[in-house]
């Protein structure tokens, strides 16, 4: 491993690539209904610009960003608006968000949304317009709206490319280095016009040797075709050790910077964007096409046809399972992305979005499974863990509820990669006890917070009422005052009114 | 939006990959790695040893049994995690090897009922259970515990299984015994040392080797070999280990190079008495060492160090067991300040207030 720097932890964990891995990338025919989400990303849903009846060309604007950290959704087929109402997103299970649902009418042909642009003719702002504009979000999962991260508040270095595709099982972005590698490099061009970086270096793991040479191909082709000296475009193969492909460890393993805790790349120079993403900003600039479809890996021993496909947003992942020649088990755990992060889906009705790099199909396990036994403070899940915490400490702290000491052991910090739990030999579910912590801490949070604001609007309150009282006090006490001084000697109105108006500051002030 | 309870076992997720060898496998190979030292003990100083692994084996799943149904806990699935067997054999392996049948048996009652399920069982004990067992009876019992077997080589007529099992259930008794034992090589270094005898003088006697006591070098060499197997597999760290090894090694070369008549060399320290079985299967129970990587090498320094004042300057020929407890102690403290730097953080924070 030369020139690369080796981040903490990590596993060495068996590939199961080869199911999905070698053929092309299957185009999916549309569903009858697509289901889109107003939130299918990180931060603000977007706003619905479409109304039930409706005709859309596929492409077209359905829903428009509501806010700097959000995304505008595309209709992903030709059809009809039939519903604008809740239904069940895959992320997380069981909570329903508004979506767009779009009846197919056959209409097959793209509507260009944009004109295509030069990507050297056209200024940087029209370039990370043209990325907002397009609805483009991380599609490594993190769905991390893209244009956001494309102003960044200090000088770039680094634009990382993430080929990195470290869960077993998933190859969907390495399906689409192989197949569009020109996509990859022509997105990252736009990219490293847009952060003004020195350099891009494009990460793939070396267990993708194809792809590798594929994007290796398709820099050299550009240095041959263009007349001018091309920009320092680097294929880079990191070792295969899960997460490689985190955000933070793949930074720290190309630059040997690490990301500050509870920081972002851009604080280190370094802009780090998926090579789907990266393919999709290619589309948006060069084709003019929103972000209306994305490819997913469906994949598992439970699947009949593992493949990639050409999937469009919204469709249920019932659809592409019939796609992928049905599932072979009887019973049937799905799960969206890998098996090492991903998630248990409830329900096939649910949707593919723009997050879902996989669909991964597995008999449910007819054994019981293993006994959660004490832990035995063997310390594995901190030899494991790549982010240098300790699982142990956290999960005897989210264990006995002691929930204020979960922030000084860095629970946010936990990005939830599965190491800890895999490595277990207690078997102890640790990264299901660190997301209920989370959002035990996170309820916390806002509870406190509700409760300053109320304590704080009481005690406003309070010095109100205690103002009030003491003016009508002295108001009283000057009337009182007044009434008196007759006897003795006659004040004039003049004075009474002085006396009245003026409001008890020493009174107040000494209170 | 309230989170399923993560106890709940349908609540589990991700991720969805086969799960890691259980506990019970890991105890598995802890014994399997004891098996060289143990061979090593029995061909060396006969059968004693294996009456008091098979003693303390049985009367260890017998109280962990009970104390389990007292405890209202699933007993077969805690018995098969293998953990008891494993603190009843290292004690074993502490006890003379021709012991009276109750001495094994009491010792597993205090390390089972009184140093484990009394705290909690499993994965909540502070202190570890076979170094508790084997110092309460060292300190109850110091005359049975201090009457050692001669290696073989030096018996006239060394006691064949029968005999032995036959000593130890008629609950010992001196009758001859007197010729199959004599103080251990530790004991002996210290007496010698107190008379002021040359170091030359002391290590002439029958009961030194080579390098170590006589037998026992062989016994610490096979330890450390099924030691190092456990480190490669990475069922234990190396950190405890080389930290304890290393600090012993360096305090014992600095004495000995101060007074080579009066300090054993450190090739004798590391070879002899508990070393290598308290290196690598007793220092490193996981349940009481320290946990984070800093921790477990001050940890291991303190046992090393805390050998070797006890074997030189204090009141016991070996000094693991206290050691090992001593050093216990401080494992809150250490896991508390001695954790690593969360990636990204500038400093380790220590801030804490556990």
């Amino acid at each position: 491993m030369k020139g690369l720097w080796r981040f903490p932890g990590g596993l060495r964990l068996a590939g199961a690539k080869g199911s999905s891995g070698d053929g092309p990338i299957l185009p999916l025919a549309p569903p009858p209904r697509v289901y889109l989400p107003l939130r299918q990303h990180v931060g603000a849903p977007a706003r619905p610009v479409v109304e039930v009846g409706q005709a859309v060309a596929r492409g077209e604007l359905v829903a428009e960003a509501g806010a700097f950290v959000s995304a505008a959704v595309h209709a992903s087929i030709a059809g009809r608006v039939v519903e604008i109402g809740d239904h069940e997103l895959p992320h997380p299970p069981g909570v329903a968000e508004t979506c767009v649902v779009i009846a197919g009418e056959g209409g097959e042909e793209e509507a260009r949304a944009e004109v295509p642009l030069d990507p050297d003719e056209a200024t940087v702002e029209t370039l990370r317009e043209r990325v907002r504009a397009a609805g483009i979000v991380g599609l490594g999962g993190a769905a991390f709206p893209s244009a956001a991260k494309l102003k960044p508040s200090r000088p770039i270095h680094t634009l990382v490319i993430n080929g990195v595709e470290c869960e077993p099982y998933i190859t969907c972005d390495d399906a689409l280095m192989r197949h569009r590698p020109e996509a990859v490099i022509r997105g990252a061009l736009v990219l490293l016009r847009l952060v003004a970086a020195e350099r891009c270096l494009v990460a793939v793991e070396d267990n993708k040797p194809a792809a590798a040479a594929a994007l290796r191909e398709a820099v050299a082709a550009l240095a041959a075709r263009s007349p001018e000296p091309v920009p320092d475009i680097a294929v880079v193969e990191v070792p295969t050790r899960f997460p490689a492909g985190g955000e933070k460890q793949l930074v720290w393993t190309l630059t040997g910077r690490a990301v500050p805790r509870g920081g972002l790349p851009y604080e280190v120079g370094v802009v780090c964007l998926n090579a789907g993403t990266t393919a999709a900003v290619d589309a948006a600039v060069h084709d003019g096409r929103p972000l209306v479809s994305r490819v997913v890996t469906v994949t598992g021993p439970g699947i009949r046809r593992p493949g990639n496909f050409e999937v469009p947003l919204g469709t249920p992942v019932r659809h592409l399972l019939e796609a992928a020649g049905g599932t072979t088990a009887k019973a049937v755990e799905l799960v969206m992305g890998g098996p090492m992060m991903g998630r248990r889906l409830e329900t096939a009705d649910t949707m593919v979005v723009k997050g879902t790099n996989c669909i991964l199909v597995t008999p449910r396990p007819d054994i019981a499974p293993p006994r959660v036994m004490p832990c035995i403070r063997c310390g594995r899940c901190a030899a494991a863990c790549p982010m240098n915490l300790l699982p142990q400490q956290l999960y005897w702290h989210a264990r006995g509820r002691t929930f204020d000491k979960l922030e000084p052991y860095g629970l946010k910090d936990c990005i939830e990669c599965g190491c800890c739990a895999v490595v277990c030999p207690s078997h102890i579910p640790l990264v299901s006890f660190f997301r209920y912590a989370k959002t035990e801490l996170a309820d916390r949070e806002r509870r406190r917070h509700r409760a300053e604001e109320s304590r704080a609007r009481t005690d406003a309150r309070n010095a109100r009422l205690e103002q009030q009282r003491q003016e009508r006090e002295a108001r009283k006490a000057a009337r009182k005052a007044a009434r008196a001084r007759p006897r003795s000697a006659p004040a004039s109105d003049e004075a009474v009114e002085d006396t009245d108006a003026a409001p008890p500051r020493a009174a107040g002030g000494a209170s | 939006m309230k989170a399923h309870d993560p106890l709940r076992v349908d609540a589990a997720g991700a991720p969805y990959i086969t799960p890691a060898p259980g506990v019970g496998r890991v105890m598995v190979l802890v014994v399997a790695a004891l098996v060289p030292g143990i061979a090593a003990h029995v061909a060396l100083f006969g059968w004693g040893l294996l009456v008091n692994i098979t003693l303390a084996v049985a009367a260890a799943l017998v109280f962990e049994a009970l104390m389990l149904a007292i405890r209202g806990r699933p007993v077969v699935s805690f018995l098969a995690d293998g953990s008891a067997v494993v603190t009843a054999v290292l004690l074993a392996l502490c006890l003379p090897p021709m012991a009276p049948w109750w001495l094994p048996v009491t010792g597993a009652f205090i390390a089972i009922v009184g140093a484990k399920q009394l705290y909690g069982g499993l994965g909540y004990n502070p202190f570890n259970p076979a170094m508790a067992g084997y110092a309460v009876l060292l300190i109850a019992f110091p005359l049975e515990l201090s009457t050692r077997t001669l290696p073989l080589a030096l018996q006239q007529a060394p006691p064949d299984l029968a005999a032995t099992i036959a000593y130890s259930l008629g609950g010992g008794g001196a009758a001859g015994l007197d010729a199959m034992t004599a103080a251990t090589p530790l004991d002996r270094l210290r007496t010698g040392v107190g008379l002021g005898q040359a170091m030359a003088e002391i290590r002439a006697a029958p009961v030194f080797g080579a390098l170590a006591g006589r037998g026992m070098e062989w016994v610490n060499l096979a330890f450390l070999a099924g030691g190092v197997v456990l480190v490669a597999l990475r069922i234990i760290s190396w950190h405890i280990p080389v930290s304890m090894l290393a600090t012993l090694a360096a305090v014992a070369g600095i004495a000995h190079l101060a007074g080579p008549e009066h300090y054993a060399d450190p090739l004798f320290h590391l070879l002899g008495g508990a070393t290598m079985l308290g290196a690598f299967f007793i220092a490193t129970d996981p349940v009481t060492a320290a946990t984070t990587p800093a921790g477990k090498l001050v940890y291991g320094a303190g046992i090393g160090l805390l050998i070797y004042a006890i074997r030189a300057w204090g009141g016991y020929p070996d000094g693991v067991a206290f050691a090992v407890l001593l050093m216990g102690l401080t494992v809150p403290l250490l896991d508390t300040y001695l954790r690593p730097r969360i990636f990204g953080a500038r400093r380790a924070r220590v801030r804490d207030g556990s």
